[in-house]
């Protein structure tokens, strides 16, 4: 049963330093099941590092993170366990190029969950029509759209069930046309109750989507709130100046 | 589909005769140019003093004819060396690659001497590996193993060299794939190695395929070099020939013999890098 009282994911007093510059300097967030979180931010404020942080990609300069009450952060704790468990989709897809799109769904199914081969294609190939690419399953990344890319991208990393997924701007390296594709496959993991944290620069989406807003400055959190409350009572100096440098766009 | 010269304008119809005329010429041209080569270069030798002895000695087709067998014969091993040094030397050369790649504190030691390795042989002289090798080795007296054929030793030799070559190509190759790829596949939960053996070797291996070819072709030649040792490969096959008919064309046999061999690898090994270089900037005209 999913506790719903308690945080997904929560993370504390979170700071990483690149040598003596503060790129997180003191966040403390929380994640609860099937909540969507939305990251906001000028570039350079922190959001994809805090991910990377999240997703254990970056060693963390101080805090804590925890995933289900358990200390992810803690000495000793197997990082490929977490990242299984946490999944994390990029900016620039990073599909692997040397796969077909089906077998850049299966890679970390079979060798990471070690599930069965024909087990993995059957849940690749239902996760591929279900975004429409089901024809495409045999198709490498080069040869389908930014779009497709990304779809396919998102789905590798939701495909492995994890608890929370991490979304890093994810239409930020998209053309215009294609951003509304991937958007709409996050309003359909949103109905299906999937955990999500991610950091975005599309401010109306993030307010149709989201259930809790967090603005970032300069590596801690500036204003945080209820989406709605948040875009329409913006109460900072720097969250107003930010939302209408960004409406402005 | 391009478009038939009954579909296209004017402007155009007179561009394609400009560019057939263009065509035409250059061909001409060409054609001149090789036949006014072809000539000076065959008068040229055949006005030199020397030429007739040269023909005599180097290019006799009696000689080759009844040298041939031996040569052939020899060619054979030479085949059989390449063929098992070849795999060899991509099995050590990989080994060593991953080897130099690992972080972990552990394998510090092995990763010094896969360093030490490769800045040996790779400066080391082939003729001096095969040297060492080939007289080293018996010197042990390893009364196990009896008498090591010639061939063997000659291989031996060959891998230690070439796989030092090769562990560069493999390791360029892996340094060349995209850090993002790498990341990719940890944060999906894959391990260090399972990373490098499902995503990095199997992107990187298909990079360095045109180097790689081109140290076969390289390798191809140098399996003559066993003769040396004493291997009754064909350029020792030659070399006996040669005495026998005091004449020096069965060399040149045995060279042919090679250059032969080396041709279908050596446009094979063109065709692969034009493919993989037409793929990375399909689109780009010039």
């Amino acid at each position: 049963m999913i506790d719903w009282s308690k945080p997904r994911l929560s993370v504390v007093g979170l700071k990483k330093h690149y040598e003596d510059r503060a790129v997180i300097d003191g966040i403390d967030l929380e994640v609860f099941p099937g909540q969507i979180v939305a990251l906001i931010g000028a570039s350079g404020s922190g959001k994809s590092t805090l991910l990377r942080c999240v997703n254990l990609i970056e060693e963390i300069s101080d805090g804590q993170i925890f995933l289900e009450q358990e200390d992810i952060s803690a000495p000793g704790v197997n990082h490929d366990k977490v990242r299984a468990e946490v999944g994390l989709v990029f900016q620039s897809f990073n599909l692997f190029s040397h796969l077909s799109i089906l077998n850049n769904i299966t890679l970390a199914l079979r060798h990471v969950k070690k599930i069965p081969k024909d087990e993995a294609e059957t849940i690749a190939k239902s996760w591929l029509t279900r975004i429409g690419l089901g024809d495409r399953a045999d198709s490498y990344p080069d040869k389908i759209s930014g779009g497709q890319q990304q779809r396919t991208a998102i789905v590798r990393a939701v495909a492995m069930e994890p608890k929370v997924l991490l979304l890093d701007e994810v239409t930020s390296a998209l053309d215009p046309e294609l951003v509304g594709e991937v958007l709409d496959l996050i309003r359909d993991l949103k109905k299906t109750g999937t955990t999500i944290l991610m950091a975005t620069h599309e401010l109306s989406f993030a307010r149709e989507v989201a259930d809790w807003v967090i603005f970032l400055e300069q590596g801690k959190i500036y204003e945080q709130g209820e989406a709605a409350e948040f875009f329409e009572n913006p109460k900072g100096e720097r969250t107003k100046e930010f939302l209408s440098r960004m409406a402005g766009k | 589909m391009a478009l038939r010269d009954d579909q296209v304008s004017q402007a155009e119809l007179s561009r394609r005769s400009w560019r057939k005329q263009r065509q035409t010429q250059s061909v001409g041209i060409a054609f001149l140019s090789t036949l006014i080569f072809g000539v000076v270069v065959w008068f040229g030798l055949i006005a030199t003093p020397g030429w007739q002895r040269v023909q005599e000695s180097f290019f006799s087709w009696d000689v080759a004819v009844e040298a041939f067998p031996r040569v052939w014969d020899g060619l054979l091993l030479n085949l059989r060396v390449l063929a098992v040094a070849a795999v060899l030397v991509v099995l050590v050369g990989l080994l060593l690659a991953v080897i130099r790649t690992l972080k972990a504190p552990v394998f510090f030691p092995l990763r010094v001497l896969a360093k030490g390795y490769v800045d040996l042989f790779r400066g080391l002289p082939l003729i001096i590996v095969l040297y060492l090798v080939g007289f080293g080795i018996p010197g042990l007296r390893l009364e196990f193993l009896g008498r090591i054929p010639a061939e063997v030793l000659g291989t031996i030799a060959l891998t230690l060299t070439y796989s030092a070559y090769v562990s560069e190509v493999f390791r360029a190759g892996i340094e060349s794939v995209h850090s993002s790829q790498r990341l990719a596949a940890r944060s999906l939960g894959l391990s260090n190695s399972q990373s490098m053996r499902l995503v990095v070797l199997p992107q990187a291996i298909r990079k360095v395929v045109p180097p790689l070819m081109n140290d076969f072709v390289a390798l191809q030649k140098d399996v003559g070099l066993i003769s040396v040792l004493g291997a009754i490969d064909a350029v020792r096959g030659a070399q006996i020939e040669v005495a026998k008919f005091a004449n020096f064309t069965p060399y040149v046999l045995a060279g042919l013999l090679f250059v032969l061999l080396a041709i279908p690898t050596i446009r094979l090994a063109d065709y692969v890098t034009k493919r993989l270089s037409d793929k990375e900037q399909a689109g780009v005209t010039l």
